[in-house]
């Protein structure tokens, strides 16, 4: 116990930034351009802070122990209590959320002019929300967090997202609603028979295997949409189609993490009988989603539904490893699931960069780009080897863990789903060939510019940490170690392998 | 007893019914002092709320009238409810440029008529407290005269509110007829391991009526009409503390009254609940007013409340009692903010009206979305708390098909919900609106900031207070 509530700080630090830019909203003129300049700075500063408060819980986290650190526990009402604390699967998310929001903000420098100070509120709000996600250890609290956060999203790609932005954004929410009010109905159950809401003791707390079949598909439902597996995707595509650049990256980024966060922190510790038992689902399922939808992303004429249709392929990866139910699979998802955070976010952003010079996603539009951005073309290049999975990108590591992973558990879903990492560098190649090379055919793309030192310095953390995570994985693994490998052990027992 | 112990018992009544005589005798010897007559009104009300909070419990009037912690709950409620309806009524009337000092009166009748109602202990006090209540409503809602839509509206409500009184009436004649008696509990005793068939039918038309009063499905019909009739202020009124005052004592009825019988009335009020939950989600989104569209969610919203009733335990109750004050602040606001925004003089009443409101108004577009949110059910949003309640009682008594029904309905709810909330922020302004009136928006901003933080602290006294007043109806 430490005196001070490290996690509580971290999670509320943006609502600071918040109420600075509501008062900013209010007192002064909201479109003025000094007030909205000071906006920005407010929004990346408090971003920032809570980057370093974030580093600061790494660095202080211990990851040699499994249990839960940095409690809070403070009770509330209706017996219900205000309990934080993170172990070594969540403590990585907070980080990644902490990373990505900063960049997030300095790509929106630019390219939004509409509501300026209500979209930096969204965002900051949507940092704190889940940070929240991440750290809560009351169920309550967590489906709070977790539900809340459609809120700022449905605004972030209903007002400043494309064309067809409101029917994305009401596909988005009504989807993901109506995935977690069963998954509410799962919590109150649990609540009212096992007689707590604490995530640590509902972990401990055994259900009875005929009751865990049912929970585990209400969470299922809610999971499954968030994370987003096949067949219930299809909200994804749009919305991030629709959703402004810096949204899109937070939508890849993090918030898809929430569902792989969900399987392993209730799925597999509260129900392993039912995960077991519906592991050959979630196999099939995402073997569907790997070779599917990669070859619909193929098929894509526009840039970022490619890059979304491929991120739904990568979760699969993803809950491929989570039930596999080893440490070995557990740990390629830990680490599929940041990897794909920082590359798909990266790959948004690589998009938003042609995005704001030409107004247009279609990939007929582009080509030839390399001869007038070769150091976008570079840029490029790098994340699209990550997103394929190339060795020494941070891409590799994840793909062929939870492939090793799956392989013991079932050789068929692992051969099949390796054919994705081919599939992937089809579509990715492509994509990189039709958008870079070639002649420039289209006369508007003439005296288009390369990079500022503003979206460079954007990107320099990102590739950074793609090549550090892809050298040095043990980054990952050291932090979450002991509690993969407590899960692991937990789930084992139960399932008595 | 002696008689003046019983009065003791009945000071909050006798508080309202005289300052009602009282106001009614200033108003019209002086019909221009609104301000003094509101403002007595107000202090009144205040005046009621301190003395039932604090006179003792027990019953007077043979067990006409009870005093115990669920009455004094819910009448403190009720009480602050109908506090808060008139200076945004008088303020909306002074800008329709009517002056009409009977508007404080029959609020405060009204609100003596569901005091009465929350402690009645036989089918006799129910009657009166109901019939005073309503008859106050009836004429408020017909109160704006010239305009012929709230003539319309009230004359409906009247109508029909006879019909549901002719049906309780019935009703608590059969179950006189078959109990020997009409006091609560002795009729406990005669339903004593299951209601015989003439208490069971009289049970259902009591049921029948009281549904009518808290609009629940099948007995909704009035309700979309009569809430686009009326003045906003006024539905503002009777969308709150009356559907307290009557879920309190459909409580009562079916607790004190009915314990024995609890498996006969579960099932239907099973039935009610998701009748009511799924017409007030799917006829919801075809609407384009406002005041409709919440007449609608308010359907839906009993819906869920007599769910927690349905759960037949004290968790059950204490669920209702906490999801009817929470939504209790949620609608107040929600037509606070409808009575507060106007264009050009034209009350803004549909979803259009709404466009870019967060541009002109963001205080109040805040506001609304806040309503919106909280209606729909969002965490961590007090109408999400509200129905956290009412799933984890019907959960825990067993009905996890109703409350699978019910959350799923709140889905589909969703979409009108959030069809607002487009129109609020996606949407363009076609002009400015008027400056809202200090009153109105005082009382949404109100309603608001406790809808979204303040609820979260104010659960950790409104929780043990709730669960006091629902051990009060001895359920187990």
């Amino acid at each position: 116990m430490t005196g001070m509530p490290l996690l509580s700080l971290i999670t509320y630090a943006p609502l600071v930034g918040v109420v600075g830019l509501l008062a900013l909203r209010l007192m002064g003129k909201p479109d003025d351009a000094r007030t909205l300049e000071a906006g920005k700075w407010i929004a990346l500063l408090t971003t920032l802070a809570t980057l370093a408060l974030s580093v600061w819980l790494v660095v202080r986290f211990d990851p040699k122990v499994a249990a839960f650190q940095f409690p809070e526990d403070t009770p509330w009402f209706a017996g219900l209590h205000y309990r934080m604390g993170v172990d070594g699967i969540s403590v990585l998310f907070v980080l990644l959320t902490a990373f990505l929001m900063p960049l997030c903000i300095a790509a929106s420098w630019r390219s939004i002019t509409t509501r300026v100070l209500e979209y930096l509120i969204c965002f900051l709000l949507l940092e704190a929300l889940v940070i929240g996600v991440f750290c809560a250890l009351d169920i309550v609290l967590f489906y709070v967090f977790f539900e809340f956060g459609l809120v700022p999203m449905f605004l972030i790609i209903g007002i400043w997202g494309g064309a067809r932005r409101v029917y994305a954004a009401f596909k988005f929410f009504l989807y993901t609603l109506l995935g977690s009010v069963l998954m509410l109905a799962a919590i109150l159950f649990m609540i009212s028979s096992a007689g707590t809401s604490s995530i640590p003791e509902l972990m401990t707390h055994h259900f009875d295997p005929a009751v865990q079949t049912w929970l585990w598909l209400a969470f299922f439902a809610s999971f499954a949409v968030k994370m987003p597996m096949w067949p219930v995707h299809t909200w994804l595509p749009d919305a991030h189609v629709e959703a402004p650049t810096a949204g899109s990256v937070i939508l890849a980024g993090i918030l898809l993490k929430m569902g792989g966060y969900g399987f392993m922190r209730f799925s597999l510790p509260m129900f392993p009988n039912a995960s077991e038992m519906f592991t050959p689902l979630v196999f099939a399922l995402s073997v569907i989603a790997v070779v599917y939808t990669s070859l619909v992303a193929f098929r894509q004429t526009d840039v970022k539904k490619l890059i979304a249709y491929s991120s739904v392929a990568h979760m699969g990866f993803v809950t491929m490893g989570i039930f596999s139910g080893n440490a070995v699979g557990e740990q390629g998802a830990l680490f599929q699931m940041i990897s794909h955070g920082v590359i798909s976010g990266a790959l948004f952003l690589c998009v938003g960069v042609v995005y704001d010079r030409m107004h247009t996603r279609e990939i007929a539009f582009y080509g030839g780009l390399v001869k007038r951005m070769p150091w976008y073309a570079a840029v490029f290049m790098l994340f699209t080897m990550g997103n394929v999975g190339l060795p020494g990108t941070s891409g590799f590591v994840g793909e062929i863990l939870t492939l090793t992973g799956t392989y013991g558990v079932s050789t068929w879903t692992a051969i099949i789903a390796a054919t994705g990492v081919i599939l992937s560098a089809v579509y990715a190649l492509s994509l990189y060939r039709r958008v870079i090379f070639g002649q420039i055919t289209n006369p508007k793309l003439s005296d288009i510019n390369d990079l500022d030192w503003r979206e460079v310095a954007i990107f320099a953390p990102l590739i950074a940490s793609t090549l550090y995570l892809g050298l040095q994985p043990n980054f990952v693994f050291d932090l979450t170690g002991a509690s993969v490998d407590q899960l692991v052990r937990v789930y084992q027992t139960a399932v008595g392998g | 007893m002696t008689f003046s112990a019983d009065l003791a018992i009945a000071w909050p009544e006798m508080i309202l019914a005289g300052s009602a005589l009282l106001l009614l005798v200033v108003g019209a010897f002086a019909p221009r002092a609104l301000m003094l007559v509101g403002g007595g009104a107000v202090l009144a009300l205040a005046a009621a709320a301190v003395a039932a909070a604090i006179q003792p419990f027990g019953s007077a009037f043979a067990d006409g009238l009870i005093s115990d912690a669920g009455a004094v709950f819910a009448k403190v409620a009720i009480y602050a409810a109908s506090a808060v309806a008139i200076p945004l009524g008088l303020g909306w009337f002074a800008r329709q440029n009517v002056r009409n000092f009977e508007f404080p009166v029959l609020i405060l009748l009204a609100a003596l008529g569901m005091g009465m109602m929350v402690s009645s202990g036989d089918l006799i006090s129910l009657y009166v407290g109901i019939e005073l209540q309503s008859l106050a409503l009836y004429v408020l809602a017909a109160m704006h005269r010239d305009n012929a839509k709230a003539s319309e509206a009230g004359l409906k409500y009247f109508v029909l509110g006879a019909l549901s009184s002719g049906l309780l009436l019935y009703g608590a004649s059969l179950i006189y007829g078959f109990a020997g008696s009409t006091i609560f509990t002795d009729i406990a005793v005669a339903a004593k391991g299951g209601a015989n068939t003439g208490l069971l039918f009289g049970l259902v038309f009591l049921i029948c009526g009281i549904a009518f009063k808290v609009s629940a499905a099948p007995f909704h019909m009035w309700t979309p009409d009569v809430y686009e009739g009326a003045p906003t202020p006024v539905v503002a009124f009777f969308a709150a503390a009356p559907k307290l005052a009557a879920m309190v004592l459909f409580a009562r009825v079916l607790a004190n009254g009915f314990a024995g019988a609890a498996d006969q009335w579960q099932q239907i009020l099973i039935a009610l609940a998701m009748i009511s939950v799924l017409v007030g989600a799917f006829a919801g989104l075809v609407q384009k007013n406002l005041k409709r569209l919440w007449a609608y969610s308010s359907i839906a919203n009993v819906g869920y409340a007599v769910l927690g009733l349905a759960s037949g335990t004290s968790e059950g109750v204490q669920a209702m009692l906490v999801f009817m004050v929470l939504y209790m602040i949620d609608v107040t606001g929600f037509f606070a903010c409808l009575t507060a925004l106007s264009r050009q003089g034209r009350a803004m009443e549909t979803l259009d009206d709404m466009a870019g409101l967060i541009r002109e108004r963001p205080g109040l577009a805040l506001a609304m979305t806040v309503f919106s949110l909280s209606a729909l059910g969002l965490p961590p949003l007090s109408g999400f708390w509200a129905k956290f309640y009412v799933f984890k009682a019907a959960l825990h008594a067993g009905l996890w098909g109703p409350a699978v029904i019910g959350l799923v309905g709140s889905v589909v709810a969703a979409f009108y919900y959030l069809r607002l909330i487009k129109s609020i922020w996606f949407d363009a302004s076609p002009g400015a609106t008027d400056k809202p009136p200090l009153e109105a928006r005082t009382i949404a901003l109100a309603c608001a900031v406790f809808a979204l933080p303040l609820v979260m602290i104010a659960l950790t006294w409104l929780d043990p207070l709730a669960t006091q007043a629902a051990h009060a109806f001895g359920l187990a």
